[in-house]
């Protein structure tokens, strides 16, 4: 059984060659052909590890976070596939922060257009500014990108290894390398005799490692097929581990209340607190208090004791406010207006049709609230953190302890969910001030539920207008207009320092990049000058625009008096054929009628993003009792599926997640504090209300698409128009519970 | 005074205040963490574990309140020697990001052993209180009949 190891850390001495025990291959000549010019004279040539075979067996280094994706296990079956390794062989390990780990892909993002129109050379395009991340140390886990990442790099880095190996073996047996063989973590020689890559170590050590050519896909042994997930015994023995679970002789235990206005603390008074059951230390954090305790559960009772008064919010003080701020940003000239194909002021003849939506602010509440375990040592800080950042966090936890990063280590664990929340580097900085505050010892630290929701860094609330004209049943035009804060330009700006150039393509991704001929099609962005904490949230502007788009193009639908699947099959037509092929195959898998019985009710959505086309087919019915929501399904096109029953999970979670805040998500504000607080008044969907589903991964995208974000956007369309086609309302505002008697 | 505690068969002697919660218990002073918390006020379900069988939040019992025997995720069953249900969870790939499954195993088995046949129904009733942001509802779901299944036929 292949496992998943949690700590080695001799195994990383990041740019050197020797490796105690064993020998790392790299994947530096990956850029021999194309040698990307920004990357010369970096001077920094360092083995780029992801294959490292010890005696003790074969470490794959998958440096993308495990947040439930099953990133790990699919990055090892990329360089597993190439290097013939036996599975059961294979253990998986996130690694340490590197450049070598760098995200290749997240700066492609900034290159004008949309996704859908990439070609070949545009596609390249994307891929060589993506590895200007390498300059940046830009390693994350986030917005669907691990497999364009990987889908080759990793390969290579099996296969190099495969060969350097057999290179290895060829030179001991002085015979030629073209009579070996690979096969179940063994060189094979020709009399047939199995030599364990484990002892071809010493040898491997002074190869260097050549340049291979992958295989063809039709050979392929793991790729495409269900593997076993490594950290599956793990999760369903309760022994796998995650930041929460570190533990270390001597270790205390920690909670904060930080601000919720994020404004900062004004004054505190402690006298209680400090003299309850188990309390050891209160500490002033600056913007929040920290307990130490020698008990979790008593550090949260202590911290909750603490009296504090907080500054106000700098933002406007309550929901109603921010709304207002919002709605008027749509009077001020747009900040973007990536898409605008034809003209939208022209007079056309046809039917018009208004409309106005609303989104509202949301909050991540993965499963584990945020945590961190830290000590320092003086001159040495160790942190386990489940974190999407490992060398954001890395920087952030060094300078805020005063140390180099080179004296942090930076443990990647598994993590209770993510969803976006745990790129965010403040949780990790908070534990690792708290450890500096008690040096030498060991404090795990966990926050309370109402703190992860009140300190969340939240989904925006968006309010968007949009006109549109359909005539002789199809879409003439649609002009929309997107008004809310910039997730991207707030988040760069608490991150990095600064705001990159350019159009806030994210803040309209969901509607401006979606591939239908309307021959008048304009899309602004329009951003609010507010400072509500704002972070990325699962699939980011689709979440808003997924829902606002695709609702708009149904309402056009009805007034055309078309069908909604066949308007959108009209609309995706001529301009991509990938889409076309999901939104017939949702038809076809559903047995769409356009039609539905008394009683229940249909609704078909649309979204193209990350590289993904998803179209979906919701059923509601109304039971007498409150419209359950019965059976959704899924037709999606990621070019490749690597793993289907890993991309069937991702698609189906990314569902329940939209669905979730389609149906009641809403983080509402008062005096600039969240107002919810736990599951009781911040819940999702359970057993009872999931729907059936059935899935289907299609391979006509000629690029390799994300896999866990794009089911989320069109599930809240999905939902919406359902209920529209069931009740005659048209959802126009999120959560819908505020208008639908939804069974909860 | 210390209070005695029984945990996986291992009894423990432990001095924390009478109110402090049997999950911190568990997860601070014996080191048992494959219980997780998520809420603190018994609206998630990542906490459930045994107690003389009975599926409860141990957030909610105070550690005066134990009234038996507590099982844990640990006690179902290791990785070497996994009990049925951990089997078929791993079998049919139930966790995601995992944080809650130790709560979902503990509900399932617990519905498992008082209604070795359930249905649809007797599945939400009793599983809805056991919350995933992951949304694995469909594989707990199938892994549940299939452990029901694969227990009838072992009996």
């Amino acid at each position: 059984m292949g496992r998943t190891k949690t700590i080695a850390r001799r195994s990383f001495l990041i740019g050197s060659a020797a490796i105690v025990g064993g020998v790392a291959f790299g994947i530096y000549q990956v850029n021999k052909d194309a040698p990307n010019p920004l990357v010369a004279g970096d001077g920094e040539v360092t083995l780029n590890p992801f294959v490292l075979i010890t005696q003790d067996g074969i470490t794959l280094i998958t440096p993308r976070a495990e947040m439930g994706q099953g990133v790990q296990t699919t990055l090892a079956a990329l360089a597993a596939e190439e290097l013939d390794v036996a599975w059961e062989d294979i253990s998986v390990l996130h690694g340490p922060p590197a450049q070598a780990y760098y995200n290749s892909v997240f700066l492609g993002f900034a290159i004008p257009g949309a996704h859908y129109k990439d070609t070949p050379f545009k596609h390249g395009l994307r891929q060589q500014v993506g590895k200007v991340g390498k300059l940046l140390d830009l390693q994350g886990t986030g917005g669907s990108t691990s497999m364009k990442d990987f889908y080759e790099r990793m390969r290579r880095a099996g296969a190099s290894a495969r060969e350097t190996l057999k290179i290895a073996a060829a030179k001991q047996l002085e015979v030629d390398v073209a009579e070996l063989t690979t096969q179940d973590s063994a060189v094979i020689t020709p009399d047939g005799t199995h030599i364990p890559y484990s002892d071809l170590v010493e040898a491997a050590r002074d190869v260097t490692p050549p340049d291979v050519k992958l295989r063809d896909k039709s050979t392929w042994k793991y790729l495409g097929k269900p593997m076993p997930r490594f950290d599956m015994v793990g999760k369903a023995t309760g022994t796998a581990q995650y930041a929460t679970d570190v533990k270390i002789d001597g270790m205390k235990f920690a909670t904060v209340r930080m601000s919720p206005t994020r404004n900062g603390m004004i004054s505190y008074d402690d006298t209680v607190a400090k003299e309850m059951d188990g309390v050891e230390a209160i500490i002033n954090m600056g913007d929040g208090i920290a307990v130490i305790a020698t008990n979790t559960w008593l550090a949260i009772q202590a911290a909750e004791a603490v009296e504090v008064i907080w500054a106000q919010a700098a933002y406007p003080a309550d929901t109603t406010a921010l709304r207002a701020a919002i709605v008027a940003s749509l009077d001020d000239e747009p900040n973007s207006v990536v898409r605008d194909d034809g003209d939208v002021t022209a007079v056309v003849s046809g039917t018009e049709v208004m409309a106005e939506y609303y989104v509202p602010w949301l909050a991540h509440t993965t499963m584990e609230p945020m945590t961190t375990t830290a000590h320092f040592k003086g001159d040495t800080l160790e942190v386990w953190s489940g974190n999407q950042s490992p060398t954001a966090t890395r920087d952030a936890c060094a300078k805020a302890v005063g140390l180099e990063p080179a004296q942090v280590t930076i443990n990647t664990t598994m993590m209770g969910g993510a969803f976006g929340r745990r790129g965010e580097s403040d949780f990790s900085v908070q534990a690792a001030l708290i450890a500096k505050a008690l040096p030498n010892t060991p404090i795990r630290m966990a926050w309370s539920r109402e703190e992860d929701i009140r300190n969340d860094f939240f989904r925006p609330a968006i309010f968007a207008r949009f006109r549109g004209v359909v005539k002789d049943g199809r879409a003439a035009v649609v002009d929309g207009k997107i008004a809310g804060p910039s997730v991207f330009h707030i988040s760069s700006l608490r991150q990095q320092g600064s705001i990159p150039p350019g159009p806030d393509r994210l803040h309209v991704e969901g509607a401006a990049d979606q591939p239908y001929g309307i021959p008048n099609f304009r899309i602004a962005g329009h951003l609010t000058d507010i400072d509500v904490p704002l972070g990325f949230w699962r699939s980011v502007g689709a979440s808003v625009n997924g829902f606002i788009f695709d609702t708009f193009i149904d309402e056009l639908a009805h007034t055309a008096g078309a069908d909604p699947l066949q308007f959108r099959l009209d609309l995706a037509g001529a301009e991509h054929a990938p889409s076309t092929a999901v939104i017939e195959a949702v038809g076809e898998m559903s047995g769409w009628t356009g039609s539905t019985p008394d009683g229940i009710g249909r609704g078909v959505a649309f979204t193209h993003s990350f590289g993904t086309p998803v179209a979906q087919v919701i059923e509601v019915e109304d039971t007498g009792n409150g419209i359950k929501i019965n059976k959704c399904w899924i037709a999606a096109d990621l070019g490749v599926v690597l793993d289907p029953k890993i991309v069937e999970a991702q698609m189906t979670s990314g569902v329940v997640y939209g669905l979730s805040a389609a149906m009641q998500g809403e983080i509402t504000f008062s005096d600039g504090i969240a107002q919810q607080e736990n599951f009781n008044d911040y819940d999702a969907v359970r057993m009872h209300t999931a729907p059936k589903f059935e899935v289907r991964l299609l391979e006509n995208n000629p690029f390799i698409g994300g896999a866990g974000e794009p089911g989320t956007p069109p599930s809240m369309p999905a939902l919406g128009n359902a209920l529209f086609d069931l009740t005659g309302i048209r959802a126009r505002e999120l959560p819908l519970i505020n208008t639908f008697n939804l069974i909860l | 005074m210390p209070n005695k505690l029984t945990v996986n068969g291992i009894t423990y002697d432990v001095s924390l205040p009478d109110n402090v919660p049997l999950l911190w218990i568990l997860r601070d002073e014996i080191g048992l963490t494959g219980t997780k918390f998520g809420c603190g006020v018994a609206a998630c379900g990542a906490c459930t574990v045994h107690i003389d069988g009975e599926a409860v939040r141990s957030c909610q019992v105070a550690l005066a309140d134990v009234w038996g025997h507590v099982t844990t995720i640990e006690g179902l069953g290791a990785p070497d020697n996994m009990a049925t249900i951990q089997q078929v969870w791993v079998d049919h790939q139930v966790a995601q990001c995992g944080y809650c499954q130790s709560g979902q195993i503990m509900n399932a088995s617990a519905l498992l052993d008082e209604i070795p046949e359930p249905t649809d129904q007797d599945i939400d009733d009793a599983m809805q209180g056991n919350l995933c942001r992951c949304g694995t509802y469909p594989r707990i779901r199938a892994a549940i009949k299939d452990a029901a299944h694969r227990i009838a036929q072992k009996v």
